[in-house]
């Protein structure tokens, strides 16, 4: 049997089920906007954070950490729609079909990271606000890599939601995860300058790399963020190696699911 | 292809609660087995194990020539499912749920819409094929549902309590329904029930208690086991007059509710007898022909709740 329409079917109903449901489209970029107009805004004026470039304010920091934020929310929302599916019962019609599981994380891991990356794109039209200027390699590059953070936050998000029986349990896994994660990846504050113990947590932070070739790749046609091309490889190894386990690690929690 | 489903000796439980106890039972092509049992006896589990949802622990199942245990895709390509909790999707329409089920099932092109718009027809649902599911009311919603498991054009259709939250008359619609399709679709149709008017329309009925299947036959056969009538009696003191009545009568009358549950063969000359002689013990009195209740309490020896 033809092994990509399960999975394009699946991605497709997550797609259309996100554009029935308009609230969807603005709780999770509304909010990642707020914070960073009033959050940046305010803190602008009062810090200069340690180890940014020059002649970037606080604002400008924190916008590549917003647009994750807002892939982070998007993949979140997207998983949720697991948990609902069980408690709906829709899906325990997709277990008993002939489909392998893999399929079925994969399709819902596709949808959830098509959904984010559209969101994300919305945001970067803001991004010459910001000093960010692209060019076509740099377009490509953000892509790229917002592509491999929406699929590797998505199957996080699934991995914990396969595991899930209610929305509620969802929210506090994702209060005491995701946002810590999100928080500690150098999206909010730079690693330079922050306590010895908090660094190398940010350090085994896997989104911290994915933060940093984000940075990387956005103003790759602007200004040179310091960071090298062989750190930037490495961040992009982890990335990777981050999205495959995430996807294994789903994949593995829905075999290991009866209904 | 063997054309009938055997379970042998399957057994479930949940930690040290046992929810399947021994079952064996065969059925085969062109009938509607109805499982009818009350809450906790055993059906959903059975319903689990037969849909490939949770695999069994002990005994085995044969399901048209495949073994569950070892053969498990095989099979999910031969079975239409419809769970208790609706399957469909609310926001997509009618047609896009048809659709994503036939993809699921490696069915699509003009086959599959084909296929959607023949199943349309059947279910007299072509015209809301377009509406949201979430607009339909709970009976239409059954109909897709039911529509959605036929897509693939499976051999066995499962259903697990198909009519819970439907009123009497949309019961007796889908009952309808199904009894077209066991015809029209050569497909063995398994249900479960807690409704005892709803089995009584299937061709054979699996009555199951506390995870045994006590009884297994055709609703008519079943209740052939009783012999004669059922009398209720409804007492003032029923340990008395039931006491009174065995010895007197020699009948062997069970207690529950406060009523008499009485299997005798000229229910009425019995009735005018019993209330001759205690004409003040006695409030109220039925007789009736044996239902698939009598025969659940005569072969459980409990109450149907």
């Amino acid at each position: 049997m033809d092994v990509l329409l399960p999975v394009s079917t699946i991605w497709w109903r997550e797609i259309i089920r996100f554009f029935r449901q308009r609230s969807r489209l603005l709780s999770a970029i509304v909010q990642p906007l707020l914070f960073w107009i009033l959050i940046g805004s305010g803190l602008s004026a009062s810090f200069q954070p340690a180890g940014v470039l020059e002649n970037q304010n606080y604002i400008e920091y924190f916008y590549p950490g917003i647009v994750v934020l807002v892939l982070l929310f998007t993949a979140i929302f997207a998983t949720i729609s697991v948990v609902n599916d069980r408690k709906e019962g829709f899906l325990q019609g997709i277990l008993v079909a002939p489909v392998p599981r893999w399929s079925i994380v994969l399709g819902q891991a596709l949808g959830g990271t098509t959904l984010a990356l559209l969101q994300g794109i919305l945001l970067l039209i803001i991004a010459p606000l910001t000093g960010i200027q692209f060019g076509l390699t740099s377009l490509i590059w953000t892509l790229g890599v917002m592509f491999l953070i929406s699929f590797g936050l998505t199957n996080l998000g699934l991995m914990i939601a396969w595991r899930m029986e209610s929305t509620q349990g969802f929210h506090a896994i994702m209060n005491i995860i995701l946002i810590p994660i999100w928080l500690l990846s150098g999206a909010f504050f730079p690693i330079t300058g922050v306590p010895g113990w908090l660094s190398w947590v940010m350090k085994l932070n896997p989104l911290t790399y994915a933060l940093d070739v984000f940075r990387f790749s956005l103003y790759f046609n602007s200004i040179p963020t310091g960071t090298t091309l062989s750190q930037c490889t490495f961040s992009i190894i982890i990335t990777s190696v981050f999205c495959v386990l995430t996807y294994l690690g789903a994949t593995f929690t829905a075999y290991s699911q009866t209904n | 292809m063997e054309n009938k489903i055997t379970v042998e000796n399957l057994s479930h439980s949940y930690g040290s609660r046992c929810a399947l106890d021994n079952v064996s039972f065969s059925v085969t092509f062109g009938d509607i087995l109805c499982f009818l049992g009350p809450n906790g006896s055993g059906k959903t589990t059975l319903f689990k194990i037969l849909s490939t949802l949770i695999p069994p622990i002990s005994g085995s199942v044969n399901i048209l020539g495949y073994d569950l245990k070892t053969e498990a895709i095989a099979i999910r390509k031969l079975l239409g499912v419809v769970f208790q909790h609706p399957g469909l999707d609310g926001k997509l329409k009618v047609l896009e749920n048809l659709k994503h089920q036939g993809h699921l099932y490696g069915c699509k092109g003009k086959s599959l819409n084909n296929r959607i718009t023949e199943l349309l027809g059947k279910f007299d649902i072509e015209d809301r094929s377009n509406d949201l599911v979430e607009e339909l009311s709970g009976g239409l919603q059954r109909r897709v549902e039911i529509a959605k498991a036929l897509i693939h054009s499976p051999k066995v259709l499962l259903l697990d309590e198909p009519s819970s939250g439907l009123d009497i008359g949309i019961r007796r619609q889908l009952s309808d329904y199904l009894n077209l399709l066991s015809k029209s679709e050569n497909i063995l149709i398994l249900m479960t029930t807690h409704l005892l008017d709803e089995a009584d329309l299937a061709d054979k009925v699996a009555i199951l208690d506390n995870g045994k299947l006590v009884s297994l036959g055709s609703p008519t056969d079943l209740k052939s086991q009783i012999v004669g009538d059922i009398v209720l009696i409804e007492a003032n003191r029923p340990d008395v007059l039931c006491r009174e009545i065995t010895d007197r009568f020699g009948v062997s009358p069970i207690i529950f509710n406060n009523l008499l549950h009485i299997e005798c063969e000229q229910g009425h000359e019995f009735v005018r007898e019993v209330a001759s002689v205690f004409p003040d013990e006695i409030h109220n009195v039925r007789i009736g022909k044996p239902t698939l209740e009598d025969v659940f309490i005569k072969s459980t020896g409990n109450p149907f709740v």
